[in-house]
């Protein structure tokens, strides 16, 4: 897949300079039609009525945001006051997918960092190994991790049975198991970038410091950690993102008290009660949230490059 | 460099925790493989080796259910995959060899949209606009929301491998009186083939296992892989469940490897 920069040179050329409009035509047209355009159409109908039985009446409406924000009582007649719910749903996937994220980088800087000190051949041996499991269908994944930590499931047959525990570990629908399962869902996002990274450090800054008696923690701390920082924050990004919307390991391991926003869309256009425009409005508030953090990360990573 | 205790790359714990990584990666998956061959109708007791869920499968009474979602769910990544492959090689041409122009980063950030945009909004934007165009939806829904976010996934490993073409093949079989198509398909794209190759397997991949995105544009009774697995996990695992997803685990792994071995082959050379 990689190996592009070992023969140098220059890769980019002008060779096709003049077909490049009609070369880069099927893209633009596939994607404008089928990604730019649909999220045009989603933002119009965040602004529309709701009808019932799912879909819009083309009546411009504020009442989605109104019914994210707003609080107006019992009867829907009251001054606005501050909706809690949403808010608390959104909250909820945030701190699901910052906990996820960290889990992921306790686990994936150690890894990423071993792989990268091991000799150039066994390097992409061990990347491989690492992001097999990614390629396997998520639902699948998230399924057998259900099935490796429910209660009468194999890990706590295997930890009663050796008597190690006494009562069966309850992991399932708690907030852990939905950590878990993003963890499992998105780590090799955590580990690539940072292998890039450490692959990248010069291992002479390390000894310098260790020269002039920097203990080895303190060698990590000060100055490996700060030159690999892009890796990390990169790969802290690439887990964050996803995990923010992610629905099937909420849905699949978290049970009804850890919805998150994944779920609260999905239920507004895959069940009978659903109501479109609420569900536009949550996912474009969802991408703005996201734009916003990826616009952050890009401007970083421009200024970290001068 | 010092070896051992000494070795200043060695960090303690951090071997331990790799490996701690590999088993929290690889024991759901392989739980559920030596499961998928237990002979017993409940997923909590062991009573010995079977093929019974394998058959079960095939012939059983849900068999005609799952044999319809294997083929929509073969035959969608098939044609994606191919029309992802083709947009993914032209637009890396075009990005790549086509000179500085205004529209190069914007298209490149076209191209990696899908990647960004979480994928429930894909999935909810994609629906509202088959709605709002009166598009029905069935297979071909599902087929033309694969085609877009396949693209980004074959473009990956195509302009990873045309960067490591120097331009210079081109250049020199065009001052041989090579026209510029004749350039493009006799010179550059068999040495981007294992790139194109590559790029393809990956697209195939993540259509045949893409659940959201097929699970909000798909119309009612028509069903991929996923799809029907999630519906029937619904109901709780069972054990001919855990036989297709052996399988379809199966069928991505052996061709993940594949991508691996023609992109490791190809650096050698």
């Amino acid at each position: 897949m990689a190996g592009g920069a070992a023969t140098g040179g220059s890769s980019t050329s002008d060779t096709y300079a003049e077909a490049r409009t009609w070369l880069l035509l099927p893209a633009w047209v596939t994607l404008g039609i089928l990604v730019l355009a649909p999220v045009a159409i989603m933002l119009v109908y965040s602004f529309l009525t709701k009808e019932f039985r799912g879909g819009v009446i083309w009546e411009f409406s504020l009442g989605a945001y109104d019914q994210f924000f707003c609080n107006r009582g019992l009867f829907g007649d009251e001054p606005c006051s501050i909706e809690w719910t949403y808010i608390q749903i959104f909250w909820r996937s945030i701190w699901q997918a910052g906990a996820a994220t960290l889990l992921s980088l306790a686990i994936g800087f150690p890894t990423a960092y071993f792989i990268a000190t091991r000799p150039p051949r066994q390097r992409t041996l061990w990347v491989f190994l690492v992001t097999i499991p990614y390629w396997v269908n998520l639902l699948i994944r998230t399924v057998s991790m259900k099935f490796l930590l429910r209660d009468e499931g194999p890990l706590n047959d295997f930890l009663t049975g050796t008597g190690l525990l006494s009562e069966p570990l309850a992991i399932v629908n708690t907030n852990f198991a939905v950590q878990l399962g993003l963890f499992y869902s998105y780590l090799p996002f955590m580990v690539l970038p940072i292998y890039a990274a450490v692959e990248r450090y010069n291992f002479a800054l390390s000894e310098a410091a260790s020269d002039l008696y920097a203990p080895r923690w303190t060698v990590l701390r000060r100055i490996l950690l700060p030159s690999v920082k892009p890796g990390i924050v990169a790969g802290c990004i690439l887990v964050f993102v996803p995990s923010l919307g992610s629905f099937l390991a909420p849905d699949l391991l978290g049970g009804a008290r850890n919805f998150m926003i994944g779920s609260l869309i999905e239920e507004q256009f895959k069940g009978n009660a659903g109501n479109w425009p609420f569900g536009a409005a949550a996912s474009m508030i969802l991408l703005t949230m996201v734009l916003i953090i990826l616009l952050i990360f890009a401007r970083q990573q421009a200024k970290a490059e001068g | 460099m010092a070896k051992g205790k000494y070795d200043l790359r060695v960090y303690p714990g951090f071997r331990a925790i790799t490996l701690l990584c590999l088993v929290i990666l690889y024991s759901p998956l392989i739980v559920v493989m030596v499961y998928s061959f237990n002979a017993s109708p409940s997923i909590t007791n062991w009573e010995g080796l079977s093929l019974r869920w394998y058959a079960d499968v095939f012939t059983g009474p849900e068999s005609a259910k799952f044999k319809s979602a294997a083929r929509n769910s073969f035959v969608i990544a098939l044609i994606a995959a191919t029309v992802a492959t083709t947009i993914a090689t032209l637009s890396a041409t075009a990005i790549l060899r086509g000179g500085k122009f205004r529209l190069r980063t914007l298209s490149f950030g076209l191209i990696s949209l899908p990647l960004m945009v979480p994928e429930i909004v894909t999935a909810v934007a994609t629906l509202i606009f088959f709605n709002a165009i009166g598009f029905d939806r069935g297979l071909l829904t599902i087929l033309l929301a694969h085609i877009a976010f396949c693209i980004p996934f074959a473009y990956l490993p195509i302009s990873a491998r045309m960067q490591g073409i120097e331009a210079t093949y081109e250049q020199a079989a065009m001052d041989l009186y090579a026209t510029r198509r004749q350039a493009f398909t006799r010179v550059l794209l068999p040495l981007m083939a294992p790139g194109i190759v590559s790029g393809f397997i990956l697209a195939f991949i993540v259509s045949l296992d893409d659940f959201i995105i097929t699970n909000f544009v798909k119309g009612a009774g028509v069903e991929t892989l996923p799809t029907a697995i999630f519906g029937a996990v619904k109901q709780g695992i069972k054990p001919n469940i855990m036989a297709i997803s052996t399988m379809l685990l199966g069928v991505s792994v052996v061709m993940v490897t594949l991508s691996w071995l023609i992109s490791r082959k190809d650096r050698k050379t």
